[in-house]
């Protein structure tokens, strides 16, 4: 429109920028304001989708027995003594530190092998570089069932490590997958100056990734580790195969299961079971939003 | 320091020092028991006596008379289809409406995360309980505005579906990377085609879609490797709404109600490790990993900036 020549109609549009005024004006407010509801009100009802499980979870939690077998969706009487009846039901803490054994020491021993691999990966130039990558995405998207059984019988055979979490946590030693490939992707956002400046003051390669590298990649460190830490806490079928034989050796996520037919019809301590299992995962994440939400992200779009 | 850093050989051993963990890891938790899988494929084994060389029975009874592998090959195969498809669906049009509001983006945006972080067997169980016929909210809501609803988890034709609607609520996942990919289109792009006129549908079909076209292709292929190997909510769905007591040593057959639940990866685990039957569990494995792999191949192809050498 306003191109080569300044025409009469072009300057004047320039020159006078649209004030809205009059009928028309108060029709495009009334529109936005019509589009506003629209999409708030579509917006609460999906809210409230999503976060009424969570409500009626937690209010069938704090019925009595009898109560909790009945249709009824508000407690007549609050009773908040069934949680600490399920902390004392049989195992209840024993799962509990064992869960937060297998996360803790997971994570640990996921972050620490994760990360010198992953700068290998994204900063050295080396033959067969490629081949490396591609044979970590192959091993992320491998379902776990595909190799348990010999795996199984590794352990159980040569190791009598079954009925414990260790064949679950040892592996993570040795480098996982899924945090490889996501630290990779954020390392490679690292400028290469910083690292070549270190290496011309002298600065040996791991010495590099301890004091340069490292402290650059504290977000997707961060990350990593919560997503390793999340996936152990969540993990049923590691300990389903592993820790299956030994109830002193389930995790949260494993025993819950059993705590229905422990409890037989009691909903009640149920939800207040699962309410427990999940609050961790939950408080942890408002810890940490910023770092989980730029970890999701990592692995769809960047790259 | 610069002398021996140009030394090929130097660097080769230091590349090797850095990989070390997950060559180690490699070899002995991916392609060792990966080799393992196909011996035992080809074996007769009751992981008590040793193991003896039967060719290809195993092969011939998985695809020729195992009664649950059809079963568990369709219920995969329905839950690969549907479950992507409206995950997909779903945590587009989540992300979509998110970008387009005005206030309380960050309470809804928790809200819409916050069940994807709830542990699978815990928000499983809530599930089963929210649904349950007996004393579930759900079906008391719907009893009280008069609808019938039906049973859910222990109706067959229900239980996929309730399946469903477990992965959907929670999406947060998908809709964060939807979100982050939708907030990425150029603002440029909009002012154009507004002054071009064109109208909603228009702009998501010409602006916003070609340019998430790789997200959703990501959403897609990551959507499938993970519904592939669905387990736990399924396994868990089924014991609990069977009321089975179930603990060690307790053996029930997957699947409840009539198989609708069972998955291929509850195959596995029930061939190899309920009924002995190593060979088996060894086919229905490479079977998934077959699958697996090639649908990894096509992520590679379609994907290949994942291998992208940014230096």
């Amino acid at each position: 429109m306003t191109s080569t020549t300044l025409g009469a109609p072009a300057a004047q549009a320039v020159a006078t920028p649209v004030k809205p005024r009059g009928p028309e004006a108060a029709r495009a407010r009334r529109k936005r304001i019509l589009h506003w509801i629209a999409v708030h009100s579509v917006a609460i009802a999906v809210a409230l989708l999503f976060v009424l499980p969570f409500v009626f979870v937690f209010l069938t939690s704090v019925m009595s027995d009898s109560q909790a077998m009945s249709g009824d969706l508000w407690p007549s009487s609050w009773h908040w003594e069934n949680y600490r009846t399920v902390f004392q039901t049989d195992g209840f803490l024993i799962w509990w530190r064992n869960s937060l054994m297998y996360a803790g020491l997971g994570t640990l021993f996921t972050v620490c092998s994760a990360i010198p691999v992953a700068y290998a990966l994204a900063k050295f130039r080396f033959r067969g570089r490629r081949t490396a990558m591609l044979l970590v995405i192959s091993t992320m998207m491998l379902p776990p069932q595909v190799i348990v059984i010999p795996m199984y019988l590794v352990w159980a055979q040569q190791f009598h490590l079954s009925g414990s979490l260790w064949p679950l946590i040892i592996p993570m030693a040795f480098g996982d997958a899924y945090s490889i490939f996501l630290l990779r992707q954020f390392l490679l956002t690292i400028p290469k100056e910083y690292i070549e400046s270190a290496r011309v003051d002298g600065c040996g390669e791991f010495r590099t990734l301890l004091t340069i590298v490292v402290p650059m990649a504290k977000p997707g460190i961060a990350a990593i580790a919560l997503f390793q830490f999340f996936y152990c806490w969540n993990d049923y079928f590691g300990p389903q195969i592993y820790a299956a034989q030994d109830p002193g050796a389930w995790t949260l996520s494993y025993g819950l299961e059993s705590f229905k037919s422990a409890h037989m019809v009691n909903w009640n301590m149920t939800m207040a079971a699962t309410l427990l299992v999940m609050a961790p995962v939950i408080v942890i994440f408002f810890f940490a939003q910023k770092a989980f939400v730029e970890g999701v992200t990592l692995t769809g779009v960047k790259g | 320091m610069a002398l021996s850093l140009s030394n090929p050989a130097r660097r080769r051993l230091r590349v090797l020092g850095f990989l070390s963990p997950w060559l180690i890891g490699f070899s002995a938790f991916f392609l060792y028991p990966l080799i393992a899988t196909v011996y035992f494929s080809f074996m007769h084994y009751n992981q008590i006596k040793e193991p003896t060389f039967v060719g290809l029975k195993n092969w011939r009874y998985v695809f020729e008379q195992m009664p649950l592998f059809g079963p568990a090959l369709w219920n995969t195969l329905w839950l690969v289809v549907v479950m992507v498809a409206l995950r997909v669906v779903f945590g587009l049009s989540l992300g979509l409406l998110v970008t387009k509001l005005k206030s309380g983006v960050g309470l809804f945006r928790t809200a819409f995360y916050l069940p994807y972080l709830a542990p699978p067997v815990a928000a499983t169980v809530a599930f089963v309980f929210l649904l349950n016929p007996g004393s579930g909210p759900v079906n008391e809501i719907l009893g009280r505005i008069g609808i019938s609803a039906p049973t859910w988890f222990n109706d067959p034709t229900w239980a996929k579906p309730s399946l469903v609607m477990l992965s959907l609520w929670g999406i947060g996942d998908l809709m964060v990377i939807f979100m982050a990919a939708l907030l990425d289109v150029p603002k440029e792009q909009y002012e154009a085609a507004d002054l071009d006129g064109a109208g909603a549908w228009a702009k998501f079909r010409y602006v916003t879609w070609p340019s998430i076209t790789p997200i959703v292709m990501f959403a897609v292929v990551t959507g499938v490797v993970q519904t592939m190997q669905y387990y736990t909510q399924a396994l868990v769905a089924g014991k609990i709404a069977s009321g089975v007591s179930i603990g060690p040593g307790t053996v029930i057959q997957p699947g409840y109600p009539d198989h609708s639940t069972l998955t291929v990866p509850q195959l596995v685990y029930s061939m190899g490790f309920q009924n002995f039957n190593t060979g088996a569990a060894c086919v229905l494995s490479l079977v998934l990993f077959a699958i697996a792999m090639a649908v990894t191949m096509l992520l590679m192809r379609k994907r290949s900036g994942l291998l992208s050498a940014e230096d």
